[in-house]
């Protein structure tokens, strides 16, 4: 399926995943890091259960330096 | 040693002793970071918020702080518009597990001016979906009124461009800003040294949120350290009640008693 992560389309082998799924293929830790999908944040604890689909749009950020 | 006990600062539901904020960015390393905040006695720390670069590993930026000693203030810096602002605090509340947001809706990239029209509705959409939120805006008496008004936390006006260090360049807007607010007026922005610190509090403002004035200096940990005592200098001459100003002199020693004076 083809998605869009912070702005850079990709394309995952699998056809549907969960989020924690998303993030395993991608190599990215859950910690440290919070996710929005298609706009709506996805609290930590639903990572699990959040259904990725086709065209969706996944923001994932953390903290960095700032003032 | 510490002879005068201050109130706490109070903002929303949380209370410091320390009325210096600082920031994480711009510092030659880790480990200087790590000391100049140790040495500015800070109790709140500014952090961004981006998006990772995928593929990358290795720490974050949460191990160089001690969340047991210090509060994290996120901040929405870089954004442009209120919809950005209110995305990014919402993935601020739910990565740091905090309700603090630094409101930053930035209207011009030369300058850092926050757009106060979009600092105005994102500072609404942020209180009423519960955050406790402290708005970087310009010197504007009536922009800092609407965002009290609106339900921020505190108003933090500009002293001068973000990262400038030109201090505090319009005393007199500053300390209107003061007299009218019912919030905490903490001066984010312009700081460049002590002496900047210690005029910016000596205005009355309740603290200062600084990160170029310390992180760019030549040496930060005595420069946070510097920081620290000026805030606290400042602090407590304006609770004092300074002397009024005269334009000629009056003098210390008494006029009586001097030797050579003639006899009555």
């Amino acid at each position: 399926m083809k998605l869009e992560i912070n702005g850079e389309k990709r394309e995952l082998p699998a056809t549907e995943a969960t989020l924690d799924e998303v993030l395993a293929t991608l190599g990215i830790e859950a910690h440290g890091v919070a996710i929005a999908c298609n706009d709506r944040v996805v609290r930590r604890g639903e990572f699990a259960q959040q259904r990725i689909a086709e065209g969706d749009r996944i923001e994932i950020v953390r903290a960095v330096a700032g003032g | 040693m510490q002879s005068y006990e201050d109130t706490p600062l109070r903002i929303g539901a949380y209370e410091f002793r320390s009325r210096l904020i600082v920031g994480t960015g711009k510092y030659p390393s880790m480990d200087a970071m790590q000391a100049a905040h140790e040495a500015s006695g800070a109790e709140m720390v500014t952090v961004a918020i981006r998006r990772i670069d995928l593929g990358e590993k290795g720490g974050s930026l949460l191990d160089y702080i001690d969340r047991s000693k210090m509060t994290i203030l996120p901040n929405t810096a870089g954004c442009f518009n209120a919809r950005e602002a209110v995305a990014t605090a919402q993935l601020a509340r739910e990565l740091l597990e905090t309700d603090l947001i630094k409101l930053e809706v930035i209207g011009d990239t030369q300058t850092l001016h926050p757009d106060t029209r979009e600092t105005l509705i994102a500072a609404e959409q942020l209180v009423a979906d519960g955050f406790t939120v402290l708005p970087y805006i310009g010197d504007d008496p009536v922009a800092c009124a609407q965002l009290e008004a609106l339900g921020c936390a505190a108003v933090m006006p500009l002293a001068a461009p973000i990262g400038s260090g030109l201090g505090i360049c319009n005393p007199y807007t500053i300390r209107i800003i003061k007299e009218r607010a019912g919030v905490p007026v903490i001066v984010d922005a312009g700081v460049g040294t002590a002496s900047d610190a210690a005029v910016a509090m000596e205005l009355g403002v309740d603290a200062l949120l600084m990160n170029t004035g310390i992180a760019a200096a030549q040496n930060p940990v005595a420069m946070a350290e510097a920081m620290a005592l000026a805030t606290r200098a400042g602090r407590l001459a304006f609770l004092s009640g300074r002397m009024e100003k005269r334009l000629y002199a009056n003098a210390s020693s008494p006029m009586q008693g001097l030797i050579g004076a003639p006899t009555a």
